[in-house]
């Protein structure tokens, strides 16, 4: 049939000559190949002593931010629980009470934030549904750890350090 | 002989078993390193400085593993398969000449166990015992993948050792004598005679074709059929765990180290150096570094073997066979005529 594509390459299968059958010379020419790699540099990076740089729109571990004064951003809305397609993220939310405004932004808060590191996938959603720009995954790789309940982050993992403390 | 004699044999027996395990360990950690420096990688770097408690790291973890013999194995046999496996692998290193004679005082040592007349025919008888091993391990697992792979090493190892033993006969044409100590003497320095000493320049057939069936004999790639992963999930050991499959393994390093003291000795001048005896150094010292020059020749042996392993890509069983018996044992046949007329020409 005529190509269209006129990508059809017609592949020539002769049968081997006498030194192609007599192996050896194919043979020594891989064992030359094989000799220039081991002399190369090797390509492997020794993590975790040293890292790779990661791309501008890397996604890692999440932070729950601050605002400018401080003020956990984070107002339990359960938005970014609700737009995980993996159901990473749980929370209880709790009322603010006098005396705390210095600590939470909105009249509600988090009390608990937990993410499941294991089921999370990292797709970025949480961030992206976040109307509080409260949420980013601008963290490390999240590290390995021995034990699955180890692997459910909390408020202690996730909350940005404060402010100049 | 002496008690003092007894007593030097007790303990070149000591050093020799006790390099041959060395050897054959740090051969799994130089597998790996060499691998990896063939894929552009930095290899097992972790237990100790460069890595190299690796292969104690790796021997502990044999050790605790879990021992696992499986019900319908025939368990006498499945314990006898992997330490015949070792067993022979271990004592195929008594014949090697390792070097000349060191002198200290009064005694005279030489740097070999013993040296029977039969020496090479001793290796081959050696070389054949040691696929019991597999073939039984294999059997009594009670596993068709194992009894394939059982199968498959018992006919490669018999196909190769027809050529292996035809390419020989070329050699012991020229040598005129069996025993490994004369044939390494005979190859005495590098030079003379307007000619090189070393078995290797006077017959290069003979050891292309006994390098190939050294592979084949050791089951290395390309022709680890026996222990196929992609077909036959792990071949005769697929059953092994824990210490056994251990010896196993480590049958297969011992084997490679003792067939490349072979082809050192035998092709490759053994113990012997260029320019040995124009250096004025004393006898002692020239069997040392005759010592030193065997063990680089053997390592270069074995790193040509995992050079080969890391290049070229394993072989059908069908082709294994047609080059076994369609290709090397013809060439071997016509390399000892090729031998036998030369020989009668230039005598
Ligand atoms: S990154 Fe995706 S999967 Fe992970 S918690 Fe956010 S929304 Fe869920
Ligand atoms: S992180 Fe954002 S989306 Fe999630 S509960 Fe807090 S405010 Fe709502």
């Amino acid at each position: 049939m005529e190509s269209l594509s006129n990508k059809k390459k017609l592949i020539e299968s002769k049968p081997l000559n006498f030194w192609e059958r007599a192996y050896l010379p194919a043979i020594l020419s891989g064992l030359s190949i094989t000799m220039k790699h081991f002399f190369r540099k090797p390509v492997t990076i020794s993590y975790p002593e040293e890292k790779r740089e990661f791309s501008e729109n890397f996604r890692g571990m999440h932070s729950l931010k601050r605002d400018e004064n401080g003020k956990e951003r984070c107002t339990a809305c359960g938005l970014c629980a609700l737009s995980c397609p993996a159901e990473a993220i749980t929370m209880i939310a709790a009322e603010r009470q006098k005396g705390e405004e210095h600590l939470y932004r909105e009249e509600k808060y988090a009390a608990v934030y937990e993410i499941n590191m294991l089921r999370c996938i990292f797709c970025g959603l949480c961030e992206e549904a976040c109307p509080k720009e409260a949420i980013y995954l601008d963290g490390d790789i999240v590290p390995a750890d021995y034990l699955r309940k180890d692997f459910i982050y909390g408020k202690d993992k996730l909350v940005e350090a404060p402010l100049n403390q | 002989m002496e008690l003092a004699d007894i007593i030097i044999k007790f303990v070149l027996i000591v050093i020799i078993f006790a390099i041959s395990l060395v050897v054959a360990m740090y051969s799994t950690y130089a597998e790996r390193k060499v691998a990896a420096f063939f894929q552009d990688r930095i290899g097992p770097n972790r237990a100790g400085p460069w890595g190299i408690l690796q292969p104690l790291a790796d021997g502990g973890k044999m050790f605790l593993k879990e021992e696992i013999i499986p019900t319908n194995a025939s368990a006498f046999l499945f314990i006898a398969g992997p330490s015949l496996a070792i067993l022979t692998a271990c004592i195929g290193s008594a014949v090697i000449p390792w070097g000349q004679h060191l002198t200290i005082g009064s005694h005279v040592i030489d740097l070999q166990v013993t040296d029977i007349n039969v020496g090479v025919l001793y290796i081959f008888g050696v070389v054949s015992l040691g696929v019991y091993g597999v073939m039984i391990g294999g059997w009594a697992s009670n596993n068709k993948y194992s009894l394939l792979g059982a199968i498959r090493a018992a006919s490669q190892n018999i196909s190769y050792e027809i050529s292996m033993g035809l390419s020989i006969i070329a050699l012991l044409m020229l040598t005129g004598t069996l025993s490994l100590r004369e044939i390494a003497e005979q190859q005495h320095g590098f030079w003379s005679h307007g000619w090189f000493t070393w078995n290797v320049f006077r017959q290069p057939l003979g050891f292309l074709i006994f390098i190939v069936c050294a592979f084949a004999e050791t089951n290395r790639t390309p022709f680890d059929l026996p222990e196929c992963e992609t077909e036959l999930v792990g071949g005769y050991h697929t059953e092994y765990s824990s210490m056994k499959l251990g010896f196993y393994l480590f049958a297969e390093y011992i084997n490679m180290f003792i067939s490349s003291a072979v082809m050192a000795t035998l092709y490759f001048g053994g113990y012997n150096f260029p320019f040995m005896h124009h250096l004025g150094l004393t006898e002692n010292w020239v069997t040392i570094l005759g010592v030193i020059a065997l063990f680089a020749k053997i390592i270069f042996f074995i790193f040509f073997f995992m050079w080969v392993r890391w290049t070229i890509p394993r072989f059908r069983y069908d082709q294994l066979m047609d080059l076994g018996w369609k290709i090397l044992i013809p060439l071997a046949i016509a390399n000892i005529v090729l031998t036998g007329v030369i020989g009668t020409i230039f005598k």
